[in-house]
């Protein structure tokens, strides 16, 4: 791997943010190296697999260079790995780890303890498909399998929300009222391996951002033993696992408070949705990762052509923004929800159904399709999405029913 | 990463001195009457003491001594899954490096990691997890307390399970007499890796067992204790017996005495005379149906694989 050419960096003041960031030209996965420098985790725990390797190989590399003194931990499997974080968070010091697709699920059991016992570890997840048939493309199966794990779940769109999910995990994480496992999410390929622009904080306003892991109770607190991860009976054990449903639900308003503080120091919003459009949107298209830019480029064409189209990104899938998520599209004409994943024998893909559920409950009913696309690293086209708002334009005239999903690109 | 670290303060080894001691596992824990494994818990840790961390596969002593509310871990401990117990103290051990490296911890007296997993957590599925952080060479204690089974899910067969044995996965009929596999040589398999130190003890050998922790603690590096432990509930043995079931254990050459220091293999025990297997075998339910007419080649079969092992072990500790 060629280190960076220094003279891809320039210096920008940035035009709304209080601190001077400087422009790199940064995949994905280098961009989550460069958050994971900046933050220098105690330990990091990781095991190569395709497309999140390019995290490993950077981070590895930035351990050899002493650019950290973050303890690196080579494992055997992402079993090992997931369950060495674990215990470094449980023995009082911050970690952090990367994987993809089959090592996300070989982490399966380990996501459960984690968040049962309430570490706030950060993973960096490039998404990509899972076996069978091997297949190292992206798609959101993998994550979409975790979500009730118990851990927070952040999608990037590109390279810049990457950095700055990867800076956000920490704090998010480890605020005393989540204290919830993160995983940040990207595109495999699309976002991990496509160099952009990314703004990069200076070191001194990242460490000043994440500050310092000070956990309530620590193994290595040796004067004051602490006994982690005890066999729990009935009559405790629903009211423990509850607990972490009010924490994930308290982490919605951390998550957009770090969103504010952030925005300050950056100038870029880091909410749990983010809107395109919408304000006079009739037609809106739900999505999370990196079709969002696709999509503004189709809503984009269908303005100039008149239609009223809107889009809907998810950043925070877990938690769920429901109430915000209703505020938003009540009133409109339709939604189409685009998904990345599929559920099968599931009534419809898991975006599809959560939204669903949110407006259900919420009394927000309207015209509701489900879109799936993007499987196996499929790619997907402004065109397609075009159509799809386009169909979804003339079941409404006709009045046709929208309850079959449809499937984008496939041949 | 071989070596030693400096010699810490002197072993206690005489009764009086050690029962004056803290005891670290407290009383109360629920562990089955008879189980061998507290007791090897109590003599490790009275050498371990207070500044170790202890972390715990998931079996009977996990179970058995931490029902929340209640733990019985005076020392700081964790459990969090079956097969992660070599990952998990690879983390704890990485975490401690990282606080010695900013000063917020010191090494002048350094923490003792220490894992306890059955035999199922560490011949069958932790075996991964364990070999993984014996290659990184991290600095911990890994002690299997071998009961020969998976006692905690109900008598299952493991790899550590001697041909021949009844569980309830490796029944016997007329046709079948047990488990039909030989048992796999894990302290060898452990020692292969080339780690500073690899041992096998016995309770019944307090002195020996203690010293050999304090050894393993005072290695640069990962370091191994393979503890026979007796099962009343898996053995079919009367609990009062479990510490003289060691002995016959180590007098029949089922389960030899020996350590491998820094390469070098080291009988610790050898019977003055080796006692046939049968004296091993009559002493516990498990066995029962060998010692039934008929079932004379499926001993001489078990006794084969014994010899077997000693003959080797011999070989390689002259």
């Amino acid at each position: 791997m060629k280190p960076l050419p220094s003279d891809s960096t320039i210096e920008m003041k940035d035009a709304i943010g209080t601190v001077k960031s400087t422009a790199k030209s940064l995949s994905g996965g280098f961009a989550v190296a460069e958050a994971m420098r900046q933050t220098n985790p105690d330990v990091v725990a990781c095991y190569p697999i395709t497309p999140s390797t390019l995290v490993v190989e950077k981070f590895s590399e930035l351990v050899a260079n002493g650019e950290v003194d973050t303890e690196f931990v080579a494992v055997e499997s992402e079993h090992s790995a997931l369950s060495a974080c674990l215990a470094a968070t449980a023995a009082g010091v911050r970690s952090q780890t990367a994987s993809s697709s089959q090592g996300l699920a070989y982490m399966w059991e380990v996501l459960y303890a984690v968040s049962g016992l309430r570490l706030p570890v950060v993973l960096h997840c490039a998404n990509r498909a899972l076996s069978a048939p091997i297949n190292i493309h992206g798609d959101h199966t993998d994550t979409m399998g975790a979500r009730d794990s118990g851990w927070i779940q952040l999608y990037a769109e590109n390279p810049q929300e990457a950095y700055d999910n990867a800076l956000a995990a920490v704090r998010i994480a480890e605020h005393p009222d989540v204290l919830l496992p993160v995983l940040g999410s990207q595109d495999g390929y699309t976002v991990t391996h496509s160099v952009e622009r990314v703004d990069v904080l200076p070191d001194k306003e990242v460490k000043k951002f994440v500050g310092q892991y000070t956990p309530k109770s620590a193994l290595l607190d040796i004067e004051n033993p602490v006994t982690f991860g005890p066999l729990v009976s009935p009559k405790h054990a629903f009211e423990l696992k509850l607990q972490g449903i009010e924490a994930m639900s308290r982490a919605e308003d951390v998550i957009d408070s770090i969103g504010e503080e952030f925005a300050f120091l950056t100038g870029r919003p880091l909410d749990s949705v983010e809107l395109y459009r919408m304000e006079d949107a009739e037609l809106v298209m739900v999505v999370i990762g990196s079709v969002a830019g696709t999509a503004r480029v189709a809503i984009d064409r269908l303005r100039s052509d008149g239609t009223k189209a809107g889009l809907l990104k998810i950043r925070s899938y877990r938690p769920f923004p429901s109430t915000r998520i209703c505020e938003v599209l009540g009133g409109k004409k339709a939604v189409a929800v685009l998904d990345r994943a599929l559920s099968p024998g599931a009534p419809y893909s898991p975006l599809y159904t959560d939204i669903c559920a949110a407006l259900y409950s919420h009394g927000v009913i309207l015209p509701l399709a489900s879109f799936v696309h993007g499987i196996g690293g499929r790619d997907t086209y402004p065109k397609q999405i075009i159509e799809a708002f386009q169909r979804i334009e003339e079941k409404l005239k006709v009045g046709e029913s929208m309850n079959q999903t449809e499937y984008l690109g496939i041949t | 990463m071989l070596g030693r670290q400096p010699e810490r303060a002197r072993l206690k080894l005489n009764l009086r001195e050690i029962s004056q001691e803290q005891e670290l596992l407290a009383p109360g824990h629920s562990l089955c009457p008879g189980c061998v494994e507290s007791v090897a818990v109590r003599q490790i840790l009275n050498v371990a003491g207070p500044n170790t961390v202890v972390v715990t596969a998931t079996g009977c002593l996990s179970v058995s001594t931490s029902p929340y509310p209640m733990t019985a871990w005076r020392n700081p401990w964790i459990h969090s899954l079956f097969a992660n117990a070599g990952a998990t103290v690879s983390g704890i051990e990485a975490a401690y490096r990282s606080l010695v490296k900013k000063g917020v911890m010191s090494d002048t007296t350094p923490t003792n990691f220490i894992v306890f997993a059955g035999d199922g957590g560490t011949y069958d599925i932790g075996l991964q997890s364990l070999s993984g952080a014996l290659e990184r060479g991290h600095r911990f204690l890994y002690v299997c307390l071998n009961n020969e089974a998976y006692m905690n899910t109900g008598i299952q067969r493991s790899s550590a399970t001697l041909p021949g044995t009844w569980t309830t996965t490796s029944p016997f009929s007329e046709t079948v007499a047990g488990k039909t596999q030989a048992r796999k040589d894990m302290t060898a398999i452990v020692a292969d890796h080339g780690i500073p130190y690899a041992a096998q003890a016995s309770p019944h050998l307090w002195k020996d067992l203690m010293r050999k922790t304090k050894k393993a603690l005072e290695s640069e590096g990962p370091s191994f204790l393979n503890v026979l432990a007796a099962c009343p509930r898996g053995w079919r043995t009367e609990p009062e017996i479990g510490i003289r079931l060691g002995k016959v254990a180590v007098d029949t050459c089922v389960w030899p005495i020996y350590e491998v220091d820094d390469g070098q293999w080291i009988l610790n025990s050898k019977p003055r005379e080796k006692k046939p297997v049968t004296e091993w075998l009559e002493l516990q339910g498990r066995f029962s149906h060998l010692m039934r007419p008929g079932r004379e080649e499926e001993v001489a079969r078990i006794q084969k694989q014994i010899d077997l092992l000693w003959e080797s072990l011999l070989i390689r500790c002259k």
